[in-house]
């Protein structure tokens, strides 16, 4: 009777050790949520949401601090997949914030006194030029943040919305007749 | 023919509509007055413009060079002049413009000199180049670029990968014939084509394989076959049965091998040509000359239904009227055939080397969809999948935007035949559904790599701009810790060079301040105008006299020098 506790106990001590040891050796390195919720948002880094980026605004929505409803780039279809993340309800835009076309910042040649201010407030380094000389904004780099107009000293840049060419068109969501049945 | 065929899933048997156009020969169209060539008509990178507005350009020139890998050229179809290069109708399901080399024609269809080749002694590589270069894509439908098909790939145990070569005559969708024309009248040059194409990728064995509902074509292929004596090529006719002229469906067919899902038919060690491509290589290689032209079926609702020689800018207008204009009550044209076909939305788009066939609607000939009903989920879409697919699971997720369980249903195998939407007793426009979540589903990839990629950018500013202030803050300490080295040393009176020169500057001074004790001490002033020279005495005596009398002159003439001033 005794022994056989004693082995049962023994067995028992041994997996465990063995399952403890695996934990620890085998851990699978879970995806931490912020990087969960920075993967979701659309990387613009406009700072419409009021945070300086879109990992920040992903840190504070993991905290609790922030809303899921603040990136009007990311849209509706960023909410509703948040929230499916988060197990929380999809909700409206936030009071304020709309969701405007993909468009791209345009530098004015003629324009452009060469300041470098622009380049300094680019947030993903996608204007090209030097101290006196024009700049110019590579246009498949551009996020469309619109970061770019306010320090502009002479007004030189203006966004331009993205035009649907052959290499971009969608087939539409179908729409043809149905037939009344009752 | 001995060798066993295979049946694949499903498909089906609509009406042909081949007798419309197949009855009569190819006929070639007269000289128009103006071509549009679009720099997008192949699957990649657009060609890039290689002429300007005002140039004048040769029949058979390169207006537009190869962009890239996935990309080849485009030439001009005549002689004549560029008038514009910008945005024209294309023939497209969005009626989106796109960019187009405008030429106006000189009425001389002078060619530029064409190299002829002997195939025989090239290495494939340098082909590939030559093939690029002329402009060959896919003429099936899918255009893509021929050379990089041509290329076999790494060998594999000192063979190439590519063991089959099948070329394509199956012509399974309805209304169209010009690959039928094209076999029964240019049938040589397919089969030199095929011999080519198998040349350049170590092919074993070459199969022309051909739906029995052209016997014409393949008594053409046989006979052409017969007077080569070509051991390597096989002609086989497969069973008439829509889609068998889908690449993998004829693959099957002809070898019995399916091709995995997700994957390419040289997976399966086989690779496949459309009949037209093979003619068009053929054209190229031997004789130099670039894809400016191919066969079109023009049918439906028209005058003279038949297949032409279309040269590539072709407006599709005048392709109507080459065959006798559309008759009365047309309602529509469709591009390519009527299963996988789309509605032209303007008819000055041109012919590219995609469109195979152009059909006139009529209501008689197209009566109008009749209204649709919810699915019933019956399952006859399944039964007719050639992919063996499910189509209505399918779309029931594309229908709710549930784009990824759609993919998990192997969307993207869906070879978008429209067996399906043939079918279905409800009449719902099934592949509508699929192309939306297809193209919906590329779109958000690309989003997704955007995103990843200003992710990646603006980690790098942020860590480009810390590493910025962290080496200013550096290049500052460093600075201030030298200054403050230098200000510490004089205090201390450690520099022995400062010492010794302190020391004799000091000595110096003793010394003067010495002497100046010493003779005052004898009563002498120090004077140095005492006991000079007579000769000194006197210059100093005319200096002090030339002094005085310019001291003069000045007070003398100071009022005149000075003139009043003007009243103001």
């Amino acid at each position: 009777m005794i022994s056989a506790i004693l082995v049962m106990a023994g067995i028992g001590l041994v997996l465990g050790g063995i399952l403890g040891w695996a934990g620890i050796r085998f851990r699978v390195q879970e995806d931490p949520l912020v990087d969960k919720i920075d993967a979701i948002l659309p990387q613009t880094q406009c700072g419409q949401c009021g945070y300086p980026g879109c990992k920040p605004y992903a840190e504070a929505i993991a905290k609790g601090e922030a809303d899921i409803n603040k990136c009007p780039p990311g849209g509706e279809e960023g909410i509703k997949r948040l929230a499916e993340l988060l197990g929380v309800d999809p909700k409206p835009l936030g009071e304020g914030l709309e969701p405007k076309p993909k468009s791209v910042a345009v530098i004015d040649e003629n324009t452009c006194i060469g300041c470098t201010l622009c380049i300094q407030a680019c947030p993903v380094d996608a204007i090209v030029g030097a101290a006196k000389q024009m700049h110019v904004i590579i246009a498949d780099r551009c996020t469309g943040c619109e970061l770019c107009l306010p320090p502009c000293p002479v007004d030189c840049i203006h966004m331009e919305v993205v035009k649907e060419d052959l290499g971009t068109w969608k087939w539409r969501y179908p729409i043809y007749p149905m037939k009344r049945v009752s | 023919m001995s060798r066993r065929l295979f049946h694949f899933h499903g498909g089906i048997h609509p009406e042909g509509h081949k007798a419309a156009s197949s009855a009569t020969p190819i006929r070639s169209m007269d000289l128009l007055p103006r071509y549009v060539v679009p720099l997008r008509q192949h699957i990649g990178t657009p060609a890039r413009p290689v002429v300007a507005v005002g140039d004048r350009v040769l029949k058979g020139q390169v207006i537009g060079a190869a962009e890239g890998y996935v990309s080849t050229a485009v030439h001009a179809p005549t002689s004549g002049r560029v008038t514009a290069i910008e945005p024209r109708a294309v023939p497209h399901p969005s009626g989106l413009f796109d960019l187009a080399i405008a030429i106006e024609t000189d009425g001389e269809d002078k060619a530029i000199d064409m190299q002829p080749l002997d195939w025989r002694n090239q290495d494939p590589s340098a082909l590939r180049n030559r093939i690029r270069e002329m402009g060959l894509a896919g003429l099936g439908g899918a255009v893509f670029p021929s050379y990089i098909k041509l290329n076999p790939g790494t060998p594999r145990g000192g063979a190439s990968p590519i063991h089959t070569l099948i070329l394509n005559g199956a012509e399974c969708e309805p209304w169209i014939t010009c690959d039928d024309r094209l076999m029964r009248e240019r049938a040589m040059e397919i089969l030199e084509g095929a011999r080519i194409m198998g040349h350049m990728l170590g092919a074993r064995s070459i199969i022309v394989g051909v739906e029995d509902n052209k016997p014409e074509a393949l008594a053409a292929l046989a006979s052409a076959l017969s007077q080569v004596a070509a051991g390597d090529i096989e002609v086989v006719a497969v069973p008439t049965l829509y889609p068998g002229g889908g690449g993998k469906q004829l693959a099957y067919t002809l070898t019995g091998k399916e091709v995995p899902a997700g994957g390419l038919s040289t997976d399966v060690g086989i690779q496949i040509f459309n009949v037209g491509t093979a003619y068009s290589l053929y054209r190229a290689v031997t004789l130099g000359e670039p894809l400016i032209s191919r066969v079109v079926t023009a049918t439906g609702h028209v005058a003279q239904p038949g297949n032409f020689e279309v040269r590539i800018g072709t407006p599709i207008s005048d392709l109507i009227a080459a065959a006798g204009g559309a008759l009365a009550g047309a309602s529509g044209e469709i591009v390519g055939g009527p299963m996988m076909g789309f509605d032209l939305m303007d008819l000055a788009a041109p012919v590219t080397k995609a469109v195979n066939c152009l059909i006139v609607k009529s209501p008689a000939l197209f009566p109008p969809k009749p209204e649709a009903l919810p699915c019933i989920r019956c399952g006859a879409c399944a039964r007719v999948c050639p992919v063996e697919l499910q189509p209505f699971e399918m779309y029931w997720f594309s229908r709710a935007k549930e784009f990824g369980k759609a993919q998990s249903y192997n969307l993207f195998d869906c070879i978008e035949c429209g067996c399906c939407s043939y079918v279905c007793p409800s009449h719902i426009p099934l592949v509508d559904y699929y192309r939306f979540a297809k193209s919906e589903i590329w779109e958000r990839e690309r989003e997704k790599q955007a995103a990843e990629q200003a992710r990646a950018r603006h980690e790098f500013k942020t860590f480009r701009l810390e590493r910025e202030k962290r080496e200013k803050a550096e290049k500052f300490a460093k600075a201030a810790e030298a200054s403050k080295a230098k200000a510490a040393v004089p205090a201390d009176g450690e520099d022995p060079e400062a010492a010794r020169k302190k020391a004799i500057l000091e000595a110096a001074l003793a010394r003067a301040a010495k002497a100046k004790e010493e003779m005052a001490a004898a009563g002498i002033a120090p004077k140095n105008t005492d006991n000079l020279p007579a000769r000194v005495e006197r210059e100093i005596s005319e200096i002090e006299a030339r002094r005085a009398a310019m001291s003069e002159a000045q007070t003398a003439t100071d009022p005149a020098t000075d003139p009043p001033r003007a009243a103001p």
